[in-house]
């Protein structure tokens, strides 16, 4: 006896396995006897193949790989052993599966198999071919199943019905082929062959619209006999479960006539007495019953409309409903969910009992429920839905809470029938589940807000209660600090007192209070303190009195850590101190959000991210990316008039001055709206002519080159400018009137006059391995037009080759690129290439030329990419 | 379409019997039958037998110290696949003799072979017994 050979027979295997006491033991003992089993593969050993294979399939079923089995099964099923056979076919449908190509070579196989003579393999067969066939291997075998539909052993008969199913499920072509003895199958008495034909039929219906046709007209007789036939029949003690004969068959049949009632008036009459039947007579104190009654409904709501039989299902869901079992109630809400579309009516009468089911203890149940009320709801029922469905909120779990915020909100947002309700209902969602709510969500309830002019002081009070007892909730925090900041003086003075209220008395320092403590919990993110820095400056300038206090708390985070911080408080602080006079102006009230552009780019706005990336990358005149804080006080200081940079800073430091969300480069979906008012109130502020805000997404420029190159330019961007992109497309707008503002306070403008016609050339850009200048012409006639002839030049020892220049330039410039003069540039200075480009200035005289460049080439053949901005052009280009 | 798994799972969590009618790799069905069956112990007598786990419902049932657990497609009537489940019991209670978690383990060939001649390609074939035990009856005479 070989000593490799796997003596161990399964079940001592199984032993072995079960006695393991840890995970490593097992998987040692499962090393052991794969290595044994491989070895006897090895040695080709006959005797114990059945064995291995079993042990390999309950290894298969613990995890472990085992394709090295797989010839192990061809090899078993070549065998004439029939025990040996049925493990090799019940290998290969567990250890293989259609996308092998080890089960190209089972098809001969299974084809000799198809044809024996005993009935048990020509089974065997068929199972296995129903289970994994590929679409060659159905393609090849189509033939032999079709005749085997026609054999006279029922049992082979159902096998290959259902063989069919997948055949054609591989192959759709060959649906022709299976329609007529399909429909011979649907006259059997059998009940194997008949499950399985009218299955095979509902596949064929699916599959081909010829095939649904024919069987509409021809056998939809046949089968509502058939189900009657069924329905009706005697004891059967084969087929009965539960004292109803075969209810599979049943709720086959029903799903047939279903897929051959839908659309069709006629084949939908013939099915109504027996329908009517069913639902009637089954009875409905056992699963089975219930099951068949669950399908009849489901076929009734499916054909077409017939007001009695409607009724009587509708009737069925009631009952189904209240019983106890919660299977049931499931399924009814389920049913409902559809019935929905046919009857809303009928629907709404069980309300009550939903509503219950969004309470039930059951999670499947829950979810179900809550689906069904938020398609309840209708203007006239919001009201008292919504209450209840908020009192929920207080006491459901945390899993199911985020699902239940998120209906909640996008109820309150689609029915509320009045301004005032809308709020309440969001201040109480934001008390409960502030931290589940969405941003979109609290962002369209600041323009809610702010367009409910004579609401102010009403929600500035609610929001103020509110957040004395739930200041955990982040987003009632950021909606609370906002208002506040707004509205403050309201608070104060108890302006538009409603008769509902209660009186309250807030002082100027309570308000400073509770924006100190959102700044101060170390729970606060990023926006939240954020938005309290800039509600402090606007409270600052509401009540002068508190400035000084604010101004100290302003300056505690003058040494934070986080950019947006820091700069927020510099910047805030030097307005407080220098510069009094401009800045009640700066933070007076916000005009009312327009909330039918907002909405409207709500719905149709692709997502933060993916406009940022397209739209964002090259809009910006001036595009410098943002430093560090320090030039832009240097800025305020006006003690420099110094050109270059300011006209892109202010604008931009004039947004943030204005609530802007700057998002870091990670991209936070901070979609502020108020980057759009922020700019509208400056143009305001400032009543400076100023072309129309473009608020649809502008393509970003074409760049006159033949490459695209839109990402690695894109995240330098977004450093630089907010994340939204009305924003960036009112930057341009907004830097111009900046600079007349701060014309307006310097005396001596930086007029950027260059009267002279020869501009010197510039190095555009210098890097350790590269040097490009740029030499400029105007060609007569043209002010707008600038030439320019750009020379690249070597500064390295490589050669490179495939060298390639490409060009960007903002909105306002034209570029055109004429073609280089070479691809390659020698080493060292030995020879340059030179390009020659021509921009248009649109706006000559006002904005000087920026140009952002990306140069590719190969050192080699490895490529190489470097990119840069030139914005030294020189001034009057 | 139709039925895409049958599970046996013990209450530790230990798989008996896996049958898959969709192609799902080795680490996908670990992952699968990891989540299901967390998701299903933890459920308690009183709650409905169905559950929604990604694209498809798993209709379950326990059995002793065994739950059976089928995975269909989202429009399949779930009641009618709790029936199948007790009657796949019921076959095996046939063949095995008040049958119980050791009989499915140690004979495990014979558990596929009834299951195979229940359901082929997720849909069910044979719902009598006397049907589906008769070639499994037969083979074990021969044998």
């Amino acid at each position: 006896m070989n000593p490799f050979s796997s003596g161990t027979r399964l079940r001592d295997m199984i032993r072995a396995i079960r006695a393991c006491k840890t995970a490593a033991e097992e998987r040692g003992v499962v090393r052991k006897e794969c290595a044994a089993i491989r070895a006897a593969i090895n040695e080709n050993d006959n005797d114990y193949r059945h064995r291995n294979l079993a042990k390999l399939m309950f290894i298969h079923m613990l995890g472990y790989p085992t394709h090295f089995g797989q010839m192990e099964c061809l090899k078993l099923i070549a065998s004439s052993e029939f025990p040996e056979k049925r493990i090799g076919y019940l290998g290969l449908m567990l250890l293989l599966d259609e996308r092998q190509e080890v089960l190209m070579l089972v098809t001969n196989s299974l084809k000799q198999d198809l044809n024996h003579s005993n009935q048990y393999i020509v089974g065997l067969a068929l199972c296995a071919l129903g289970n994994i066939c590929s679409a060659e291997m159905a393609r090849d075998l189509a033939p032999e199943v079709e005749r085997l539909l026609q054999f006279r052993d029922p049992n082979t008969r159902k096998k290959a019905a259902l063989c069919a199913i997948r055949i054609i499920r591989k192959v759709p072509d060959l649906a022709e082929n299976f329609i007529n003895p399909a429909a011979a199958l649907l006259k059997e008495k059998h009940h194997g062959v008949l499950i399985t034909g009218v299955q095979l039929c509902t596949d064929l219906c699916k599959a081909s619209v010829d095939a649904l046709e024919y069987f509409r007209k021809k056998c939809t007789e046949g089968l509502v006999k058939t189900l009657k036939d069924v329905a009706n029949s005697p004891y059967a003690p084969e087929y009965d479960i539960a004292g109803i004969t075969d209810p599979f068959l049943h709720i086959r049949l029903l799903k047939l006539l279903r897929v051959l009632g839908q659309g069709d008036a006629d084949a939908s009459d013939l099915m109504n007495d027996i329908l009517a039947q069913v639902a009637t007579k089954t009875e409905s104190n056992k699963n089975a019953g219930n099951a068949i009654l669950y399908e009849c409904v489901e076929t009734i709501m499916s054909i077409e409309d017939n007001g009695g039989l409607r009724v009587l299902a509708i009737n069925i869901l009631g009952r189904f409903l209240s019983n106890r079992d919660n299977n049931i109630r499931y399924v009814a809400l389920n049913m409902l969910m559809k019935a929905i579309t046919v009857d809303a009516q009928a629907v709404q009468r069980h309300r009550a009992t939903i509503l219950e089911c969004v309470k039930d203890s059951d999670a499947s149940i829950r979810k179900r429920a809550l689906e069904l009320v938020y398609l309840l709801i209708n203007e006239s029922n919001v009201k008292p839905l919504t209450k209840e469905l908020i009192d929920y909120l207080e006491v459901s779990d945390q899993e199911f809470k985020g699902d239940l915020t998120a209906k909640i909100c996008s109820l309150i947002a689609k029915f509320s029938p009045e301004k005032i309700w809308y709020i309440d209902q969001m201040l109480k969602v934001l008390s409960e589940a502030g931290n589940f709510v969405k941003d979109e969500v609290w962002h369209a309830l600041i323009v809610v807000i702010s367009n409910a002019s004579d609401l102010h002081g009403y929600t500035v009070r609610a929001l103020y209660r509110a957040l004395q007892t739930s200041v955990e909730q982040e987003s009632l925090v950021r909606v609370a600090v906002w208002c506040i900041g707004e509205y403050g003086d309201m608070l104060i003075k108890n302006v538009g007192m409603l008769d509902i209220e209660d009186p309250i008395t807030v002082t100027e320092s309570d308000a400073v209070d509770i924006i100190e403590l959102a700044i101060k919990r170390h729970t606060s993110d990023l926006t939240t303190k954020a938005m309290s820095l800039i509600a402090l400056l606007k409270l600052s300038s509401r009540f002068p009195p508190c400035s000084e206090r604010i101004q100290d708390i302003i300056v505690q985070n003058r040494g934070n850590l986080v950019l947006e911080l820091q700069q927020r408080s510099i910047e805030f602080n030097s307005i407080i101190q220098k510069h009094q006079n401009i800045r009640s102006a700066l933070v007076e009230r916000m005009p009312v959000l327009d909330e039918a552009t907002f909405i409207g780019r709500r719905a149709g706005s692709m997502p933060p991210t993916v406009s940022t990336s397209s739209g964002a990358s090259l809009n910006l005149p001036n595009g410098v990316a943002k430093p560090s804080a320090a030039p832009l006080v240097d800025l305020l200081d006006l003690s420099l008039d110094d050109a270059p940079a300011p006209s892109s800073s202010g604008g931009d430091f004039l947004q943030d001055l204005l609530g802007v969300d700057l998002s870091p480069a990670s991209n936070q979906s901070g979609t502020n709206q108020a980057s759009k008012a922020g700019t509208d109130v400056l143009l305001d502020l400032l009543s400076i002519e100023t072309p129309p805000v473009q608020s649809s997404l502008s393509p970003p420029d074409v760049l006159s080159s033949i490459q695209d190159n839109k990402s690695p330019v894109a995240s330098l961007e977004e450093l630089a400018l907010p994340s939204s992109l009305s924003g960036q497309a009112t930057t341009p707008v907004g830097a111009s009137p900046m600079m007349d503002l701060l014309d307006g306070f310097v005396s001596n403008p930086p007029k950027p006059e260059n009267n002279g016609s020869v501009y010197p050339s510039v190095v555009a850009f210098e890097s350790g391995a590269l040097r490009i200048t740029f030499d400029f012409s105007k060609p007569p006639g043209n002010p707008q037009t600038t030439s320019i002839q750009a020379t690249f030049t070597n500064l390295s020892p490589n050669v490179y080759t495939d060298f390639i220049f490409q060009a960007a330039v903002p909105k306002f410039l034209q570029l055109h690129l004429d073609p280089a003069s070479s691809n390659t540039l020698p080493a060292t200075g030995n020879g340059s290439i030179t390009q020659n480009l021509r921009v248009t200035n649109s706006q000559h005289g006002k904005k000087s030329l920026v140009m952002r460049i990306r140069i590719a080439y190969k050192i080699n053949n490895k490529d190489v990419l470097e990119e840069g901005q030139i914005s030294n052009f020189p001034r009057g280009l | 379409m139709g039925i895409r798994f049958i599970l046996m799972v013990n209450k530790q969590g230990q798989t008996r019997l896996a049958q898959y009618y969709e192609y799902l790799t080795l680490e996908e069905r670990r992952a699968l039958e990891g989540e299901i069956v967390r998701k299903c112990l933890a459920r308690n007598e009183q709650q409905c037998s169905f559950v929604e786990h990604r694209n498809y419902k798993i209709v379950y049932r326990r059995y002793a110290s065994l739950f059976f657990l089928v995975g269909v497609d989202n429009d399949e009537n779930e009641l009618a696949i709790l029936e199948f489940i007790h009657l796949l019991v019921e076959t095996m209670d046939c063949h095995f003799g008040n049958v119980c978690e050791l009989d499915i383990m140690f004979h495990l060939e014979k558990a596929h072979f009834m299951l195979e001649e229940m359901v082929m390609n997720g849909c069910i074939v044979e719902t009598s017994k006397t049907n589906i035990l008769q070639p499994i009856q037969l083979m074990e005479k021969s044998s």
